[in-house]
């Protein structure tokens, strides 16, 4: 018996072309996602099996021991890495996303025109540039390498992503509600921080995130600004050692128990990103309601 | 209670367009006026300019004396503290997407500095009951975002989120177009009730909207309006040939 509700035209009038074409665009799709993800799959694998092994207690509590000693950790340079990135944090979240919600809001003129272009050169700059810019900035004033100067350059780093990714967001919420907080009688700036920025803070913590992940493994603008460090420091203007520094300069070494270290490090460099991301998300998905825009 | 509005010699821009040429025009206090035209004719711009709404757009520029109640809308006041005596309710509903359907209503105050949490529930309470909205919603109003609502209740919404401020005057900019008949029917008894407190402006492209809710209309085309008289002899008498062209259909 045909039911009654189904459309008038049976499946098989569909014709032969149509469906090779849909399957020929759902083979390609999938396959383009295969090739995406394949990379991440392999080095995220390839990571635990080499690095797992020397993920332990005294690894994760440790300093590092002398060269050619076996044993010791990266707990110094793993607290390193969370003050530097939160230095970091601490200045490009607040400047990327003012400079954000300045392009959204106000900027269709010839000077937001001209921060798109520095802001979109900069996001270009390599980034041992930017930490030869640190350097000039914050070492050279302090006559120190220091944490500071690391958290200068990565914010620097950034900067350009929050700020362009902030604008984009921003414009994506519709006038509409821009209109109809303005017909209540609130003013732009209070429209402005309470309507447009949280309907778009998801999105914005999206670019947010991407910046934080990027930066997190960056090795070159530390090298001469936080400089890496042997030991604790918890000191801001003093010498910090930082997770991509120790693994590189583990890396290059010519210990065996220093290359497995390096895998190590590695493994738990990437755990933090993941987990600092996924723990931000968890916390703005609970703060908002129904998880819209 | 609502207060009357008078506009003298209302001219309008964008950029270097003219959208509006000497609109001259009385609100009655408490009544439902309509606004009718084609698309495109002005009937938006001009409600806009009643709460300086039209001067959010780029290069826009207004000339000529709007009068709400007993005080000058353009001079001596600011923007924001003109558009908190006129509420507005937009074509496509617009909640906050983000915001509790209690927040929705609540916000003109909260945004606006307002924090005693008992008299909120009171007025939140009091505009979903106006909107009739409230026996629909009362159960989530915390729980339930804006934006889950259908499109006639989030309509409805926003016209509670407009009273919660107690405003003088409704602007409404064509409510009920994105929705079905059935929402339509209670927008428009919603009017009806509203009239006892509110003045209200509502531009229509429906006309037989236009001769249910309101007791005087406007005919606007290409900026100008042509005629403004009772409801009544708009539609069964007009004055002006053109007038006539549009009711009938027979226009463009």
């Amino acid at each position: 018996m045909p039911d009654s509700t189904q459309p008038v035209t049976p499946k098989r009038e569909i014709g032969l072309w149509r469906r090779i074409t849909d399957q020929l665009a759902t083979t390609f799709a999938v396959s383009t996602v295969i090739i995406v993800l394949t990379p991440l799959v392999a080095i995220f694998t390839y990571l635990v099996i080499k690095g797992i092994g020397s993920v332990n207690w005294a690894f994760l509590t440790q300093t590092p021991k002398p060269p050619g000693e076996i044993g010791g950790g990266m707990a110094n340079a793993i607290a390193g890495s969370v003050l530097i990135l939160g230095i970091g944090s601490l200045l490009g979240v607040p400047l990327g996303i003012g400079a954000g919600i300045y392009l959204a809001e106000f900027g269709r003129n010839r000077f937001g025109d001209l921060v798109r272009f520095v802001s979109d050169v900069l996001n270009g700059v390599p980034s041992i540039v930017i930490g030869i810019v640190a350097y000039a900035l914050v070492v050279l004033r302090q006559r120190h390498f220091s944490a500071l100067a690391g958290g200068v350059a990565l914010a620097i780093m950034m900067i350009p992503t929050i700020t362009r990714t902030t604008e984009e967001m921003l414009l994506l919420v519709p006038n509409v509600l821009r209109e109809a907080a303005y017909g209540l009688g609130v003013p732009r700036w209070r429209t402005t921080m309470s309507i447009t920025l949280r309907t778009a803070t998801s999105g914005i913590i999206t670019g947010v995130m991407l910046a934080f992940a990027r930066v997190a493994g960056e090795t070159a603008p530390l090298l001469f600004t936080a400089f890496g460090n042997q030991y604790w420091n918890w000191h801001l203007d003093q010498p910090t050692a930082a997770l991509p520094l120790q693994i590189f300069t583990y890396a290059i070494s010519p210990y065996d128990d220093w290359h497995r270290q390096a895998w190590a490090g590695a493994l738990v460099l990437i755990i933090l990103i993941v987990s600092a991301v996924a723990a931000v998300r968890f916390v703005v998905r609970r703060g908002t309601l129904g998880g819209v825009a | 209670m609502g207060v009357g509005i008078q506009v003298e010699n209302l001219n309008a821009w964008y950029g270097k367009t003219q959208a509006l040429h000497e609109i001259n025009l009385n609100v009655q206090a408490n009544h439902a006026t309509a606004l009718i035209g084609p698309s495109g004719c002005g009937k938006s711009t001009f409600i806009r300019c009643l709460n300086r709404m039209h001067e959010t757009s780029p290069e826009a520029r207004v000339e000529g004396k709007v009068r709400i109640g007993e005080y000058d809308a353009y001079e001596g006041t600011s923007a924001t503290r003109l558009r908190r005596r006129i509420g507005m309710v937009f074509q496509k509903p617009n909640p906050f997407p983000t915001m509790s359907i209690y927040d929705n209503v609540a916000a003109g105050l909260k945004l606006n500095g307002y924090r005693d949490k008992k008299h909120l529930d009171e007025v939140v309470e009091k505009s979903l009951i106006s909107s009739a909205l409230w026996e629909e919603v009362k159960d989530s109003i915390h729980k339930k975002s804006g934006a889950s609502l259908s499109g006639g209740q989030q309509q409805r919404l926003c016209i509670a989120r407009a009273l919660a401020v107690e405003p003088e005057v409704l602007l409404m900019d064509e409510p009920c177009s994105a929705l079905d008949p059935i929402s339509t029917g209670k927008i428009e008894e919603l009017i009806f009730e509203l009239k006892a407190q509110y003045t209200i402006v509502i531009v229509t492209h429906n006309m037989q909207q236009a001769a249910r809710v309101a007791e005087f209309t406007g005919f606007f085309l290409l900026g100008r309006m042509i005629e403004f008289d009772k409801t009544e002899k708009i539609f069964t008498n007009p004055s002006d040939k053109r007038t006539e062209d549009y009711i009938t259909g027979r226009f463009g």
